[in-house]
C-alpha cells in the first residue's frame, strides 16, 4: 500500500533538498509509477513540478533536459532524435505505452538507477551528465555507480559530440521489461557498449578496441570480449547464459547499424 | 486539500487527500467511464487526458491536476461515438470494460496524427490491453476508422 501523508509543492530545489534529507520517508515524486507499486508510507511527497524542470532545450553544444521532462517528450523531441538518428526514441518506445511515458519522468527513471532501465542504458552510451543539487554536475557513468542517496537530480545534459548510437534490446513480450538492453556508440572510430537489464543496472564498457567494424571476425571477437568483461545473472526473464548469448548478438547488430550509417 | 481544475471544460473544485489518485477523483465527480483495471500503470483502462495528453489516471496524483484541463470520455462524446460505431460494427466491444481507455487513446492519436501507419497505430495503442477480443476485431475497427489501406 502506498500512502502520502503530506504533499509538498517545492518552491525551490533547496527547500526540496532540506526536506528530503530530514527523513528517509520524505520522497521526491517523479512520475509516481514505480513508487506507487511499492509498499511505502511516505511522510512528505515532494513535488518539483512547479520549478519549470519539465523542459527539454537545445542550447549550443548540448541538450538540457529537466528532471520533470516526460519520457514521451524525450521520445518525440525532433531536434534530439534527429541529432542521434532516432536512437533515443528507439530506447523509449518499448516502455509500456504512450500514457505511461507521458507520466514517467526523466529524473524518476534515472535517479533510482533501476536495473531494467532503458533510459539509463541509452544515456550511458551518450556523452551525458547529470546535475545533482548537492554534488553538482557529474558524468552519467560516475552517477550510475553512486549509491542512491538524498541528493536531487535536477537536469540531464547530453553533449552534441557527433557520436553515432544504436539502441538494441530483447523483450519476451513487447512493452514488458527487457531481458537485455544494449546501446552501441561510435565516436571518432572508437566503439563503446552499454549493457543493461543484466538484470543488474547498466554498465559502460569502453576499453575494448575494434579496429575494423567491417571485419566480421573482429566484430565477433569484440562482442565476445565485451560480453566476457560483463557480469550477467539470472532472473525470471532469462538465465545468465541466455543473456550472454543475447549480448553478443545485440552488440553485433548495434555495430552493423552504425557501420551502415557510416558507409 | 482543495484543488481546482477543469473537468471536461467545466471548472470544478474538490477536496482531495495528498495521495488521492486522479482516477478516484474523476469517478467521484461522476465520470464513471474511467475504469480501474490493473492499477499498476500497465493496462491503459484508466486513460484520461491531462492538458490534452493521454495519461494513466491510476498513477497520477489528483493534486497534480490542479489548474489543469482533465478530459474523460464524457467530455468527447461525439468523437467517441464515431469510433465506437466502428468498434460495434466489428464486434470489438465485447465486455466493453477496456473500451473507454482505448477510445481515449485512439482519439488522442487521431489528434496527434490523423493519418497514422499500421505501425504507428500499433505503437501508440500498445499501452491499452484487452482480455476479450484478441485484438483482431479492434484492429479491423481501427484500420477502417483511420482509413488504413490493407497491406498486400
Amino acid at each position: 500500500m502506498f500512502t502520502i501523508r503530506k504533499y509538498v509543492l517545492a518552491s525551490d530545489l533547496s527547500e526540496a533538498y532540506e526536506l528530503k534529507k530530514k527523513n528517509r520517508n520524505n520522497v521526491i515524486l517523479g512520475g509516481n509509477l514505480w513508487l506507487k507499486m511499492g509498499d511505502r508510507n511516505i511522510q512528505n511527497g515532494i513535488d518539483l513540478s512547479g520549478l519549470g524542470l519539465d523542459q527539454l532545450e537545445e542550447e549550443g553544444d548540448s541538450f538540457c533536459i529537466g528532471c520533470m521532462c516526460s519520457l514521451r517528450e524525450l521520445e518525440t523531441n525532433e531536434a534530439l532524435n534527429h541529432y542521434f538518428n532516432g536512437a533515443i526514441k528507439e530506447a523509449l518506445r518499448h516502455i509500456v505505452g504512450v500514457q505511461f511515458r507521458n507520466c514517467a519522468t526523466v529524473g524518476g527513471s534515472l535517479f533510482p538507477r533501476f536495473g531494467f532501465s532503458d533510459v539509463l542504458t541509452i544515456m550511458l552510451a551518450l556523452d551525458s551528465y547529470v546535475e545533482l543539487y548537492d554534488r553538482g554536475v557529474i558524468p552519467m557513468k560516475e552517477f550510475s555507480q553512486l549509491p542512491v542517496d538524498n541528493d536531487i537530480l535536477s537536469t540531464v545534459f547530453i553533449k552534441k559530440d557527433d557520436r553515432k548510437v544504436s539502441y538494441q534490446c530483447h523483450r519476451i513480450t513487447e512493452t514488458d521489461f527487457a531481458v537485455l538492453t544494449c546501446a552501441v556508440a561510435e565516436k571518432d572510430g572508437k566503439y563503446s557498449v552499454v549493457l543493461g537489464a543484466r538484470p543488474a543496472k547498466a554498465v559502460l564498457i569502453d576499453d575494448v578496441e575494434l579496429l575494423d567494424p567491417w571485419d566480421e571476425e573482429q566484430v565477433e571477437a569484440f562482442a565476445e570480449t565485451v560480453t566476457g568483461k560483463t557480469e550477467f545473472d539470472s532472473n525470471m526473464r532469462g538465465s545468465r547464459e541466455y543473456r550472454q548469448a543475447l549480448s553478443k548478438i545485440l552488440i553485433r547488430r548495434g555495430i552493423e547499424e552504425i557501420r551502415e550509417r557510416n558507409r | 486539500m482543495k484543488i481546482q481544475l477543469y473537468l471536461n471544460g467545466r471548472r470544478i473544485e474538490g477536496e482531495v487527500k495528498s495521495d488521492t489518485m486522479l482516477l478516484d477523483f474523476v469517478r467521484e465527480q461522476g465520470m464513471k467511464s474511467v475504469k480501474r483495471g490493473c492499477d499498476t500503470g500497465n493496462c491503459g483502462l484508466c486513460t484520461v487526458w491531462l492538458n490534452d495528453k493521454p495519461v494513466l489516471s491510476c498513477s497520477t496524483l489528483a493534486v497534480r491536476a490542479s489548474n489543469a484541463h482533465v478530459t474523460t470520455l464524457e467530455g468527447v462524446e461525439e468523437e467517441a461515438a464515431e469510433f465506437s460505431r466502428f468498434l460495434a460494427e466489428e464486434g470489438a466491444d465485447q465486455c466493453g470494460f477496456c473500451s473507454p481507455g482505448l477510445i481515449m487513446a485512439v482519439l488522442a492519436l487521431k489528434r496527434e496524427n490523423a493519418h497514422p501507419t499500421e505501425l504507428e497505430i500499433k505503437e501508440y495503442l500498445s499501452g491499452n490491453l484487452c482480455r476479450c477480443t484478441g485484438y483482431q476485431s479492434q484492429w479491423r475497427a481501427l484500420k477502417k476508422y483511420f482509413g488504413v489501406e490493407e497491406e498486400a
